[in-house]
């Protein structure tokens, strides 16, 4: 169909600072003991999308994820994988691998997205309505604990939520105004041509971005060439597109070069494109075109995700754990795994001591070994996992290979890999660094565990 | 001797009612031919053919392709077709053929009646070939000399009046008289005397073997073939064995029929059955028919769930559940490899409804098909002319699950089969494309946006100062005339009818408004109020059908029935590729089902409480037809790009001025 799929993998991002690390590029966060870039590679494969190119920032980083996709998906998938320098910003990224770019459109996805959307669906719209750009715009996810509700930590869950701001026109196909949260502290403006020319602009703050764009190539080399100052997709890029919409300065002479032809093709034209125009209801990209014919207009359409559908970017510390809680639980579809009758995975080779219970939506990894008397609850707890007795883990991620002693109280936390846990160590709201080592009797709420 | 095989095979190929119209069918047998029988003697022998004016108009059936199999006659055949039969006076013959385009149905009977007879060798075949020759050529003389300027008609009942075992000799005396008529020299005299003596020799001789001896010389005569054309023949007799369950299948309306044995004749009809099938773009599929609808349905692309409650009177239209349609095809828009992407777009945006309008429909398909050519590269081992018709059937079937085609798409994607299948054996594959898609270009220029300038030219005479003009929906051409008559400086008021659900109307009076007309809207519920005071109405055109009849957006035959009943002239404006041969008598049989959602739920009164009812309930029944029918007595004038026409005229166009685009 003439796509090319971009998938930004990102590198080491600094929001997720105590989980990334060296090893653990952002895009090889394990969600429910897989490679959160995996769900975003199996959602393009089951779309029969196989041809892709996975940019990462920063060489490390590159050859980290190169390493695991070429373990994981090489018979499956035909990746490129291409670095990019670190902290160039997505558009960057994408500038830097322009060169690469030779379909008719480009589908570009993040490599954090936790979806069941098909991305298609957005291609489609791109292609029906022959747009500049399209975005796909979800519900904003549920953010925060789930029920068990615990007042949370200090500024995380209290953090104000901070929508963007998009504005629909009346059929909810087109993108009229779009704000990210970072420039709407105080005030938006809205360009008044385009509220003009739509009539009637929709307004809505429950709607985000989830970072599945499907772009004109041409129009995205465009953007990307004149303005080098540009660094984020989101930020800059879409914006910039959405307020130009009706004075288009991305098809600078496509149509004007031939008036010298013969006057009868040029009559004929204009009765083919009457015709063509007569085809629908005109949308107000027409309209304006007709009215001040001058002007070139492109088009800036949005799909909406179906309420039902699950998508999460895993782009924060408590995205991080909504989206471990969600592959388990409510969303439990994406995770590939075949679930138990009491909701839960539980891997053969993990050895469970006496009168230990394991909850619903909850995981356990390979090898693992759960010690007597412990609870795990509404948790993921990774391979090669030791656990002491008297452990209770209660929405928590646990990555692979740590360590966790005898009488624990982990809530909330994230202890990642090779990390160890000493004996009545009481966790609450806690991320702990790979390889740290937290000392015993200690009682922690809200706090990061890091080597400085 | 063999000729009784003749008028045996004449019913056999008869069609009823609708075959008439897919008249370039009998182009097909010669691709099929053409693996059979020695490649390059029908290369050879077929592009002079088409090249010469004589060619053009022996449409390929009547050629019998044994002749450029049986190895004594193929060289000789290649200049022109008469050339080797030793006929007195051959040339005046040839000139006859260029020189008048009708003539030929009669004027070629002799050499194929002579031919049966001429070589001994090949006489089986050639006299058998001839038997279902004349079969083709009575029903294709009917319409020829039905379109023959003089006496054309009269010829026909002559043609058809006699009994079967006749056929032959009255057509051959027909074509003689006519001959005479035409062209009263000498040299044609003689042609026309020896002809029917032979035909009556030939009878005579028929009349006087016994059933027995007939068999033995039948199997006399297969076995002879089977030897001289070896691996064709067997391949031939193969399909013959094998297909008869088949053929059976495919004629059974004509059940009665007796069945004709010999292997080639059947062979000939299957393929050219098949042709036919293919060749039709809308398979008219009755989707009440269970086992059919089954079929397609597991073939089908776009999922699509039938909606339940039905009006029954229309069961046998395709109607889905909307609303699921959309994501599901739009979410599989890359497992979709063998639609090219601008076909899947032009099929997305029917089924979004985000196109409309005939003629916008129809342009935005063939631009598609230009796009999905342009791409196109022929697969190892594949013959270009075959694989490329088969994905654009593909692409159509493809088309008709997003929304059933209109009726001027059906002639679009005809006139692009037959663009596919005359092209020459011998061009490249690039030549191939290229010439493909400037004959797309020329087909959207000229009988689409040139059709509409003239249409627009010749309306505007129609339109007088202070004349009130009703318009109906909305229709481009109907509109560029307004526009245009109102720039040339006509002062004239336009009232626009408008219905419920689409509302397309407001989309002209917006446009009309804009460029200074002066309007007057209204619904069509006030049409016979307004229509006192209209002075002309001007209808667009989905399509006009051979009767006359006019297929056109649902409320058309209203306001046309009110207006013939307020006497007001009903213009209908529509493109002659429009046109279609078929029959329509009623608005039932063909029509589009539209979402019978647009009609429960009405704008501006959300009652959702009140919808919810509506759709559960059982008792309750939809019904958004698309189209009406008009019947002609109510139209005054069509105005075509062949002019202004009555509507009784439709045939003749269809017949004189469509037939380059479907018969070459």
């Amino acid at each position: 169909m003439d796509f090319q799929v971009v998938i930004l993998a990102g590198g080491f991002s600094s929001n997720l600072q105590p989980l990334v690390s060296k090893e653990v590029p952002k895009a090889l966060l394990p969600v429910a003991n897989r490679p959160v870039l995996s769900y975003a590679l199996d959602l393009l494969e089951s779309s029969n999308l196989k041809d892709l190119i996975v940019v990462v920032e920063g060489e490390d980083a590159a050859l980290k994820v190169g390493g695991w996709i070429s373990s994981a998906c090489v018979d499956r998938l035909h990746v490129e994988v291409a670095a990019v320098a670190e902290n160039v910003g997505t558009a960057g990224a994408l500038r830097a691998i322009a060169h690469h770019l030779n379909a008719k459109d480009i589908l570009i996805v993040s490599g954090d997205i936790v979806s069941d959307v098909s991305p298609g669906a957005v291609a489609a719209t791109h292609r029906r309505h022959d747009a500049s750009v399209t975005a796909m715009l979800c519900a904003e996810p549920v953010s925060g604990p789930s029920e068990s509700g615990v007042a949370g930590g200090k500024d995380k869950t209290k953090k104000p939520a901070c929508y963007d701001i998009i504005g629909l026109d009346s059929s909810k196909q087109f993108l009229l105004h779009i704000a990210t949260e970072a420039e709407i502290k105080k005030d938006t403006r809205v360009k008044k041509s385009i509220l003009c020319a739509a009539g009637k602009m929709e307004i809505r703050s429950d709607l985000m971005d989830s970072h599945i764009y499907a772009f004109k190539r041409s129009v995205l080399q465009k953007v990307l060439d004149q303005k080098p100052t540009f660094r984020s997709l989101k930020q800059d890029v879409l914006p910039y597109l959405v307020r130009t919409q009706l004075r288009s300065e991305v098809f600078p002479e496509e149509k004007t070069v031939e008036d010298n032809g013969k006057n009868n093709m040029q009559s004929n034209e204009v009765v083919l494109s009457q015709i063509l125009s007569n085809a629908s209801l005109p949308s107000f990209h027409q309209v304006y075109e007709s009215g001040l014919n001058s002007r070139k207009t492109h088009k800036c359409c949005v799909y909406i995700a179906d309420e039902s559908k699950y998508c999460v970017r895993l782009n924060s510390i408590q995205a991080f754990m909504d989206v471990n809680r969600d592959v388990i639980g409510d969303a439990n579809h994406l995770s590939g795994y075949s679930f138990s009758s009491h909701h839960n995975i539980v891997h053969p080779s993990a050895e469970l001591g006496s009168k230990t219970t394991v909850g619903p939506h909850c995981m356990l990894g390979e090898g693992s070994q759960v010690g007597d008397k412990c609870s795990v609850k509404r948790s993921v707890i990774g391979r090669h996992c030791r656990i002491g007795s008297n452990v209770k883990v209660v929405n928590s991620v646990v990555m692979d290979h740590a360590t966790i002693g005898d009488g624990c109280s982990i809530q909330g936390s994230v202890i990642c890999s090779n990390a160890q846990l000493q004996e009545r160590v009481a966790l609450r709201d806690c991320q702990v660094e790979a390889g740290y080592v937290v000392y015993a009797g200690g009682e922690h709420k809200g706090e990061t565990f890091a080597r400085k | 001797m063999d000729a009784r095989r003749g008028p045996l095979a004449v019913p056999k190929v008869r069609r009823v009612g609708f075959f008439t119209s897919i008249e370039p069918s009998p182009d097909s047998p010669r691709p099929n031919r053409s693996l059979s029988g020695p490649a390059e003697a029908i290369t050879t022998s077929s592009s002079p053919l088409s090249d010469s004016p004589s060619g053009q108009f022996i449409s390929p059936v009547q050629i019998p392709p044994l002749r450029h199999r049986s190895d004594n006659l193929a060289a000789a055949s290649r200049a022109a077709a008469p050339v080797p039969v030793p006929v007195p006076g051959p040339s005046a013959f040839r000139r006859q053929l260029a020189s008048d385009r009708a003539l030929h149905v009669g004027s070629y009977n002799p050499v194929d009646s002579l031919l049966g007879t001429s070589p001994p060798s090949s006489n089986g075949e050639v006299s058998e070939d001839s038997g279902s020759l004349f079969g083709f050529q009575r029903s294709d003389s009917a319409k020829l000399s039905a379109s023959f300027p003089n006496g054309g008609f009269d010829m026909t009942m002559r043609v058809r009046a006699p009994q079967e075992s006749e056929a032959k000799v009255v057509i051959a005396s027909t074509s003689d008289g006519r001959k005479k008529n035409v062209e009263p020299s000498g040299t044609s005299e003689p042609v026309a005397a020896t002809k029917p003596r032979k035909e009556k020799e030939q009878k005579s001789l028929k009349e006087k073997t016994s059933k027995a001896e007939r068999r033995a010389i039948q199997e006399a005569q297969r076995a002879a073939k089977a030897a001289a054309k070896g691996e064709g023949s067997k391949r031939a007799g193969e399909s013959s064995r094998a297909k008869p369950s088949k053929t059976a299948k495919q004629t059974q309306p004509k059940k009665d029929v007796p069945q004709v044995t010999s292997s080639l004749s059947e062979k000939r009809t299957v393929s050219v059955e098949k042709e036919r099938r293919m060749d039709v773009p809308q398979a008219q599929m009755q989707y009440d028919d269970k086992s059919r609808v089954d079929k397609a349905k597991r073939r089908s692309v776009v999922e699509q769930t039938e909606s339940k409650n039905k009006v029954e009177l229309f069961l046998h239209l395709p109607q889905y559940e909307r609303g699921n349609q959309l994501p599901n095809l739009s979410s599989n828009i890359f497992t979709l490899d063998t639609i090219h992407h601008a076909v899947y777009k032009v099929g997305l945006q029917h089924l979004a409804g985000d196109l409309s309008g005939d003629n916008s429909r129809c342009i935005a398909m063939l631009h598609a098909f230009q796009e999905a050519i342009n791409d196109y590269t022929t697969p190892p081992m594949k013959d270009l002319t075959m694989d490329l018709t088969g994905k654009i059937n593909g692409y159509v079937s493809f088309l008709i699950e997003c929304r059933p085609l209109s009726m001027s798409m059906g002639n679009a994607i005809r006139f692009l089969k037959n663009q596919i299948r005359k092209l020459p054996v011998d061009l490249s594959e690039p030549e191939a494309k290229a010439s493909l898609c400037s004959e797309i270009g020329r087909f959207i220029d000229e009988k689409i946006i040139l059709a509409d300038k003239v249409i627009v030219q010749h309306a505007v005479t129609k339109i007088r100062d202070g004349e009130v003009l009703l318009t109906y929906g909305f229709s481009c051409v109907v509109e560029m005339i307004l526009l245009y008559a109102h720039e040339i400086g006509r002062k004239f008021r336009v009232v626009v009818v408008d219905s419920r659900p689409n509302l397309e109307g407001q989309k002209l009076l917006r446009r009309l408004v804009a460029r200074g007309l002066d309007c007057t809207y209204t619904h069509i519920n006030a049409v016979s109020y307004i229509m006192g005071e209209v002075t002309r109405v001007f209808l667009g055109a989905s399509s006009i059908f051979s009767n006359g009849t006019l297929y056109s957006k649902v409320g058309t035959a209203c306001v046309a029935m009110v207006a013939n009943a307020f006497s007001v002239p009903v213009i209908v404006c529509c493109e002659a590729y429009k046109f279609h041969e078929r029959v329509l008598l009623d608005s039932i049989c063909s029509n589009e089902l539209g979402d019978p959602d647009a009609i429960a739920n009405v704008p501006l009164r959300t009652n959702t409480k009140h919808a919810k009812t509506m759709d559960n309930n059982k008792n309750l029944q939809f019904l958004n037809l698309m189209y009406d029918s008009t019947p002609a007595e109510y139209i005054s004038m069509i105005v075509t790009d062949y002019g202004m026409i009555p509507p009784t005229s439709i045939p003749v166009i269809v017949r004189e001025y469509r037939r380059e685009d479907l018969l070459l």
